[in-house]
């Protein structure tokens, strides 16, 4: 009994960790596409500050600078997908797969030029990396049945980018709902001629919308490679950035809601390595695969309209075009 | 009074489009506290003049005033601060916004948008009682109705402190009931010295409402009057630059057997909503009937269901000696060949394909005939030859097959279609929005052409949100509101007033005159 309550945690555990780039990406993706700018590009912003901060944490041995750097690389591609689609009012879409294959690319070919491999920067050692807490008071708690063995393992141990992702939820939360640039953020997704005929910039508003998401997509960028892992790999981010993308379409663009829609996909992604050869009585081996392939089955069906609906922004996609 | 007596002053203010000039050396006076009418055809450059009043464009060159003091607005910010609100054609609203979101956006006091909520509050409950616009605050705008909505827009423009408020076309999505009731708001805000410009191209309103009116043509200010001093008939001849006949006379309908008859509707829009239900009529030879109702009550599904697009959910339709039931849809090729044309409401989406050529777009629907094809081949010298003849036979300009169907303007677009569903000599015509944003001239031109058709004996059914168009032309008139018919009236013994409460739904039920009754 005591077994399967720590399986449970664990896995609970896991779940938290795969969370957290999802929660980043997702919330950058919240504020691109609230602005009325699909972001498809989540993917390619994930790698390339997986790249760069892996770069800068090794080079510099500080995980701080490579948070720096790779916050900095997400936005620089940030604004080259504002640049097309915003500015010259190129298709989002288009624009978002060509940010994919451009980090994807070029983070090959740097490691080539500065570190000589073929896809990977150095290990990173020690405190290059971001390490995990222990929160004060597990000796304590630790005591305690059941309460103890969540407070240790689920609750403390994490690294700080995973507390400052769950506390990017609610702030995220209070900036679209309760301050005026989140009023003009939902406007301008909604309806751009509204905020333009106000006296607002729509493309102003647009580009602001996309920094913040290229902050926060770099954020989980950052965890994937020197905090969750200790170096960047070849293609290492996986799918997270459009596992992100399904997140916030499933919960409806909402942060609250897309949080627990990340932390749903995350469990599966958790569990699918958990249950792993693992043989299930009365229903044999279940294929990893279908598990993994869970949040894009989830999110087709709620796309079909059998669990709610998912309405997007209404300009969202749409270029502005000034007209009458 | 230290305001000026001049609201806004246009000194040979120029705009042009590539080499389109949409205003030429417009001048324009506006005297404070007044209510100035602008009318002109669609394309006259109304809307840009008023455009670049509020910033949306600026003027190539000339002087504009507001107040004495010269004025070059970049952004609606500017123009906003100078006092100037303004009320679009399509509302600039978000429609998941509640009231109060939408009238504080871009006028936020600070970073927090609680406090800016509870003051738009007071000065929005202030503002109702002065001018008599009550709105609820705290509903979402989508949950309005199209009348509430364009108090949100007046309201904005006042929270904003405009002292001119422009309002383009505002009665356009109105029953004429609302439309009194703005015009009691006009006389309202006319009182506290608000000065209002009106945009129009009806000159009913002009008449009614205003006390001086400028006419704009071609991108010209044409003629400047005082509205006691003149009459419509001056007003439309100054518009298109010759005389018109405002009422088409036209002979008594000889009505004959049903060519058409609906029996107990009800149809589902598009996105599965019921926007249709227990609708029947029947549609003579011989006869137009005419469908109104404030736009979106049904009327552009019960079209579509007519022309095959959307199915029936319940009921049928008896039609030409077929018979089209929810197990037994017929498609529109089917009811084509039938013998029954259609003329979409919306000309540019389902009309014409704007980037084929006008011989192709003369094609659509037809593509399939013996006639023009050989094997899999399209006889394309034959199909510009047909182009060509029905472009003369309905006055299309230019006469030219080949130009692309987005190069003609509105008025010969639709001529291009109305010429393509009548050549084909349908029995039943079924014709959406027939004159929607065209010009007076070819507006005479369409309606003696429909007219044509019904002398010659095919039962015609009319939808059009233009109130005047369906009584001028229909022999009957069936009225629609939340998708029910309201009301069924001959167009002889109809009047404005009479449709307008049917239009709301709001005729005592003892009144209400059925079928039956006729």
């Amino acid at each position: 009994m005591s077994d399967l309550f720590l399986t449970t945690v664990l896995t609970f555990d896991a779940s938290v960790r795969v969370c957290i780039p999802l929660i980043f990406a997702s919330m950058a993706g919240l504020f691109a596409e609230r602005s009325g700018v699909v972001d498809i590009g989540l993917e390619g912003k994930l790698l390339m500050s997986a790249f760069i901060a892996a770069s800068a944490a090794s080079v510099f041995g500080s995980p701080w600078l490579g948070l720096i750097a790779g916050m900095f690389a997400s936005s620089v591609l940030a604004m080259i997908h504002g640049f097309a689609s915003i500015t010259y009012k190129g298709n989002q879409i288009v624009s978002g797969v060509a940010i994919n294959i451009l980090a994807s690319g070029l983070t090959m070919i740097l490691t080539l030029a500065w570190f000589k491999s073929g896809g990977i920067t150095p290990t990173l050692q020690g405190n290059e990396r971001f390490l995990s807490i222990t929160l004060p008071g597990v000796d304590i708690i630790d005591h305690i049945p059941i309460l103890g063995v969540i407070y240790r393992e689920l609750i403390s141990g994490h690294n700080i980018l995973v507390y400052l992702a769950f506390a990017i939820v609610p702030l995220v939360w209070w900036v679209v709902y309760r301050t005026r640039f989140g009023l003009r953020l939902r406007a301008v997704g909604e309806n751009p001629k509204a905020v333009d005929t106000a006296g607002l910039s729509v493309e102003g508003l647009r580009y602001k919308a996309l920094l913040i998401g290229g902050i926060l997509c770099g954020i989980g960028g950052v965890y994937i490679a020197t905090a969750y892992n200790a170096q960047f790999t070849k293609e290492m981010t996986a799918g997270q950035g459009f596992i992100a993308l399904a997140a916030l379409i499933f919960g409806k663009w909402h942060p609250y809601k897309v949080l627990a829609a990340c932390f749903l996909f995350a469990f599966l992604q958790a569990l699918a390595i958990r249950l792993q050869g693992v043989v299930i009585p009365g229903i044999g081996e279940i294929p990893v695969q279908l598990i993994e392939a869970t949040p894009y089955i989830l999110t087709v069906i709620l796309l079909a309209g059998f669990i709610g609906k998912a309405i997007p922004p209404k300009a969202s996609a749409q270029p502005y075009i000034k007209e009458l | 009074m230290d305001q000026s007596n001049i609201a806004i002053e246009l000194i040979d203010v120029d705009k042009h489009f590539g080499a389109v000039y949409a205003n030429d050396k417009v001048n324009l006076s506006v005297k404070t506290g007044t209510i100035h009418g602008i009318v002109g055809e669609n394309g006259a450059g109304k809307s840009t003049l008023m455009s670049i009043l509020y910033g949306f464009y600026q003027a190539d060159s000339g002087r504009i005033k507001v107040f004495d003091k010269d004025f070059i607005s970049t952004n609606s910010r500017q123009s906003i601060e100078a006092g100037i609100g303004m009320v679009h054609q399509h509302f600039m609203l978000v429609e998941n916004f509640t009231v109060l979101e939408n009238v504080i956006l871009g006028s936020e006091d600070g970073a927090l948008i609680s406090e800016s909520l509870d003051k738009a509050r007071i000065e929005l409950t202030r503002l109702a009682q002065e001018y008599g616009l009550e709105v609820e605050l705290d509903v979402a705008v989508e949950e309005l109705s199209v009348g509430m909505q364009q108090r949100v827009e007046i309201l904005k423009g006042l929270y904003k402190g405009a002292k001119v408020l422009i309002l383009d076309e505002p009665t356009g999505v109105l029953t004429p009931q609302e439309s009194d009731e703005l015009f009691r708001i006009f006389e309202a805000l006319k009182k506290q010295g608000v000065t209002i410009i009106l945009i129009t191209h009806k000159l009913r309103e002009i008449m009614s409402i205003t006390d001086y009116v400028s006419v704009m043509r071609a991108g010209k200010m044409v003629a400047h009057r005082q509205t006691s001093e003149t009459n419509p008939e001056e007003l439309a001849e100054l518009m298109i630059g010759r005389k018109v006949l405002l009422n088409i006379v036209r002979t008594e309908a000889k009505s004959g057997d049903p060519l058409l008859v609906a029996n107990n509707l009800e149809i589902h829009n598009e996105q599965g909503i019921k926007r249709v239900s227990e609708v029947s009529f029947e549609a003579r030879s011989g006869e137009i009937l005419g469908i109104a109702g404030v736009t979106g009550n049904g009327q552009g599904t019960l079209l579509k269901a007519l022309a095959g697009i959307l199915p029936l959910s319940k009921g049928s339709i008896e039609i030409l000696g077929e018979t089209i039931s929810p197990k037994r849809p017929l498609n529109p090729q089917e009811l084509r060949n039938l013998g029954v044309a259609h003329v979409p409401e919306d000309r540019q989406r389902m009309g014409i394909i704007s980037d084929f050529s006008a011989s192709e777009s003369a094609l659509l629907g037809y593509q399939n005939d013996k006639e023009i094809n050989q094997g899999v081949w399209l006889k394309r010298s034959l199909v510009k030859a047909n182009c060509e003849s029905i472009m003369e036979a309905f006055d299309v300009r230019p006469t030219n097959p080949d130009l692309k169907s987005s190069n003609f303007s509105g008025g010969n677009q639709q001529k291009l279609i109305l010429a393509r569903e009548f050549e084909r000599d349908p029995e039943v015509l079924i014709i959406g929005q027939p004159t929607r944003g065209i010009d007076i001239g070819a507006i005479e031109f369409i309606r003696k052409r429909i007219i044509k058709m019904r002398d010659a004996g095919k039962a015609i059914i009319l939808i059009s949100v233009e109130l005047e168009e369906i009584m001028s032309i229909s022999d009957r008139i069936i009225v629609m509101c939340d998708g029910e018919i309201t009301g069924t009236v001959d167009a002889a013994k109809a009047d404005e007033a009479t449709l307008g409460m049917m239009m709301a739904n709001a005729l005592p039920s003892d009144k209400k005159i059925t079928e039956a009754q006729l």
